[in-house]
């Protein structure tokens, strides 16, 4: 039942549109959506491995006590890489991806609002992963993602690494900005007739407040890089406190973009998930309206917890207590969510495809980096654990188990969209359980090897208690859970050529991306059909066969009201 | 299709896994490695017991929505037959869901802020630690020091790769002169030391963690905390703060000793202090006789230089 379509499903062919042309000069001068998108996703998948590739090497270095493998300038290099590279280069824009490809379609409209932003969003996008990339033909940085001044001042990295690294900031910084702009003016202007803010699907809710949070902290980033250039380059001393600058208020502004970056991580991730879970339930998501409003709740109380990860720096008690309590205030809507998706099952009739499997997976795993989140936000316990091993797997569990997790079980329920073509479940299967378990073997030990003393961005370790034989099992899992990554990149170039056929709508879902043939034509729609509630597909699944039992006469095409959406 | 063979495999698969994580969960567990390091100082403990606490209602909150996941996971597996519940939600439940994370969250913060006195505010030194004299340090207002005033005070002071440790001095106003060390610190036992934490280059992070939580230093800022040692020994800990290459290297040590231990190694500090000062003054002098005798050598090619 789960994967091949035998009814007959509503079907509408795009009539008099040219042929598109698919060479290499059709994907670099695009400003299709759906092209876009796919980009996103290639680049940003070869970021995810490049980055993966990064954090073996990591863990290579650290399966043994003293190891010498690595050179203390190149590990520090390598997680820098690793942290820059799976944040700006692979969480944030690969859900801008699925965002480009998907958003139009999931609410009617034929392309985005701005092609051609689209286009300059992508290629910037690109620049900074070039621009970032080509460091390692110099000197890599090699002050952590979080680039602390005064560390990343010339004074004590002259090379031209965190330069590099400023001007990725900044490329992927407008790329995102640009995007965001025009997800937002998308998704507000160019929804079906009849979809109302409360019909929106949860994952068009998710990008819309990705796209918000986007727009409010990038700026803040971006000014403080250019502060950081200037004192850099230019003379300036904002970050120098021999000269009046102030240390602390690089950490601000970093962390007044850090933290919503977390949720502009997750949130979209959360969006896929509760797309995944009604459609393989076969119940409609529990408390629609809970989860769209806990989204934007998470969102606005993710502004203003960023001090949280500074409890450690000389701060007068009244703002570690602020930040303990809005910290914990954002375990609230959190809560509402998981509530949300677990009774979502209930009562339910499960279908364990893998995109399903994922999901719960996201469920499982992502539970977890909640919990360890609030022993962080306690601000004595997190003067232990910060700056761990501990923080490592919190922060581990939260973005792989909640953006990550999410973001395989979106390939795996779009690829049949994107392509025409099914991936194979079998394989999905060995690639799910292996990316599972190797992720908790990984990440779960770390949580004690932090407890046991060990800081984080450490190049080596004493032998002393348990660390090393800790350290050696998280570097096993690590490399089951890169195992299990490559496992899904098989099945997606061999899907690619050998998979099912899949029709327009395999998984009999809920939201309007399915109306349309797999992959849609260059204008999605040719005709948008009216929206009465957060679930079309069901609705016109029911209008069809309510025809065909009615009426004896096969019908032409689902009745839809032929309004074009605004902007077509 | 009949994927029932398969979902079953699934299951069970799912159950082992859990179970299997599970094991490893309460092993851990029982190995007290859930748990961070304490016994050092009488905050450390708090930190831990405070931990412990917040351990325990995670731990139910794990086991609740784990097991509701996992039960309906099981129960409503697609069956022949079957067919889903078109339920779109509840609103009581949404609220009662919302007020009981709230309750929770409430009884957290009760329990931190009943234990953040005795985790923040030094105590007051034992009776058979150092004595100290009142009034040795100068008031602030963001250090906290034992109710009765009197803590031994040390300088910590971050530099790339190195922690230094600065005494109070024997009050000549002079810090130059002041007893100092590098990378191992000794204190006396039962007594209330107090940290001023600093760095001189990037920032770095005071940890030891027998001995508390970590404190950063920061150039350009003075961070605060404590401990009180209750029996003799030696405690390590490192910087955690990405300092540079050898972050990994910058280790730290503090070992306590008798206070009668301590005053003989002070005393011992002053005395090299003194014997270095005493030899410099020595070859001071000698180098102003040899000036002095020989004025018309020395004097005149620093003169010709000086010439335009």
């Amino acid at each position: 039942m789960a994967t091949v379509t035998t009814t007959a499903v509503p079907q509408i062919v795009a009539h008099d549109v040219k042929r598109p042309d698919t060479g290499w000069t059709s994907w670099v001068t695009t400003t299709d959506h759906k092209k876009l998108g796919i980009m996103y996703l290639v680049l940003t998948f070869g970021f995810f491995i490049l980055g993966g590739v990064e954090a073996l090497m990591i863990r290579l270095q650290l399966s043994q006590a003293d190891n010498t493998l690595l050179s203390p300038e190149v590990y520090n290099q390598l997680f820098t890489m690793h942290g820059t590279t799976m944040i700006f280069l692979f969480v944030v824009p690969i859900m801008a991806g699925f965002g480009n490809y998907f958003v139009p379609l999931m609410i009617g409209a034929r392309d985005m609002a701005f092609p051609k932003l689209n286009a300059l969003s992508f290629w910037m996008l690109a620049a900074g992963g070039i621009v970032f990339y080509a460091s390692i033909f110099f000197s890599p940085p090699e002050c952590g993602w979080t680039c602390y001044s005064p560390l990343s001042d010339d004074q004590y990295l002259p090379s031209g690494g965190v330069d590099a690294w400023i001007f990725l900031i900044h490329l992927t910084g407008i790329s995102s900005l640009v995007g965001s702009i025009n997800f937002y003016v998308t998704i507000a202007n160019m929804r079906a007739p009849g979809m109302g803010w409360g019909r929106m699907p949860l994952f068009v809710w998710a990008i819309l407040v990705y796209a918000v949070l986007l727009i409010l902290a990038l700026p803040v980033i971006a000014g403080a890089v250019t502060l950081l250039l200037t004192d850099r380059h230019f003379g300036t001393h904002f970050y120098d406190a021999a000269q009046g600058g102030a240390p602390l208020l690089w950490q601000h502004l970093f962390w007044f973009f850090g933290h919503p970056e977390v949720y502009i991580m997750v949130l979209p991730g959360f969006g896929i998930v509760s797309e995944v879970l009604p459609v393989f339930s076969r119940k409609p998501i529990f408390g629609y309206k809970a989860i769209a409003a806990s989204t934007v709740v998470i969102a606005f109380l993710g502004l203003l917890v960023w001090a949280h990860h500074m409890f450690a720096t000389p701060s007068p008690t009244i703002v570690l207590v602020f930040f303990m309590l809005s910290s914990f205030l954002i375990a609230v809507p959190t809560g509402v969510k998981m509530f949300n998706w677990v009774a979502t099952l209930w009562r339910g009739t499960l279908e364990f495809t893998v995109a399903m499997l994922f999901a719960l997976g996201f469920l499982f795993t992502f539970l977890i980096g909640g919990i360890t989140g609030i022993f962080l936000a306690i601000f004595p316990v997190d003067w232990q654990l910060t700056d761990t091993y501990f923080v490592v797997a919190h922060l581990h569990y939260v973005l792989v188990g909640g953006a990550v997790l999410a973001i395989f079980s979106g390939i795996y329920y779009w690829f049949p969209k994107m392509t025409g073509r099914m991936l194979s479940e079998g394989i999905g299967k060995v690639s799910f359980w292996l990316m599972l378990i190797g992720f908790h073997v990984t990440f779960l030990i770390q949580h004690s090897i932090g407890l046991d003393g060990m800081p984080r961005r450490v190049y080596e370790y004493p032998d002393v208690g348990n660390l090393e034989i800790y350290n050696l099992v998280s570097t096993i899992g690590s490399f089951i859970l890169g195992i299990g990554v490559m496992v899904t990149v098989y099945n997606v170039v061999r899907s690619l050529k050998v998979g099912a056929v899949s029709g327009p709508d395999p998984w009999k879902a809920n939201t309007l991306e399915w109306f349309t043939t797999s992959p849609p034509p260059v204008n999605n729609f040719d005709t948008v059909p009216r929206i009465r509630s957060v679930e079309p597909m069901k609705d016109i699944r029911r209008q069809v066969l309510r025809q065909q039992t009615e009426a004896p006469t096969p019908v032409p095409a689902v009745a839809t009201e032929t309004e074009a959406p605004a902007g077509a | 299709m009949n994927p029932n063979p398969s979902r079953r495999r699934t299951l069970v698969l799912a159950l082992l896994a859990t179970a299997g994580l599970t094991l490893l969960f309460t092993g851990t567990a029982s190995a007290d490695l859930l748990t961070p390091e304490d016994g050092g100082s009488p905050n450390a403990d708090k930190i831990d017991s405070l931990y412990k606490v917040v351990l325990a209602i995670a731990t139910v909150i794990f086991l609740l929505v784990e097991g509701g996941l996992f039960w309906s996971i099981y129960k409503y597996r697609a069956k022949k037959g079957a067919v889903a519940a078109q339920i779109h939600g509840n609103t009581r439940l949404e609220i009662g869901v919302t007020g009981a994370a709230a309750l929770i969250l409430v009884a957290l913060a009760v329990v931190t802020f009943v234990q953040l006195d005795d985790i923040r505010n030094p105590p007051n030194s034992g009776p058979d630690g150092l004595e100290l004299a009142d009034g040795v340090l100068t008031a602030s207002t963001s250090k906290r020091l034992p109710p009765n005033g009197k803590s031994l005070n040390i300088e910590v002071n971050g530099q790339q790769y190195v922690w230094r440790y600065t005494y109070n001095g024997d009050g000549d106003g002079n810090t130059l002169n002041d007893p100092f060390s590098y990378e191992e610190m000794v204190v006396p036992t039962n007594t209330t030391v107090t940290l001023d934490i600093r760095a001189q280059d990037v920032a770095h992070s005071w940890w030891i963690p027998a001995l508390g939580g970590k404190f950063d230093a920061v150039p350009g800022y003075t961070n605060h905390t404590w401990f009180k040692i209750p029996k003799p020994g030696v405690y390590t800990g490192q910087c955690a703060e990405l300092c540079g290459r050898n972050h990994a290297n910058m280790t730290a040590r503090v070992r306590a000793v008798t206070p009668a231990e301590f005053e003989q190694w002070i005393a011992d500090k002053q005395a090299e202090i003194a014997a270095a000062n005493k030899a410099a003054q020595v070859s001071r002098t000698q180098i102003e006789g040899d000036a002095g005798t020989a004025a018309s050598s020395t004097d005149q090619p620093a003169e010709a230089g000086a010439t335009p």
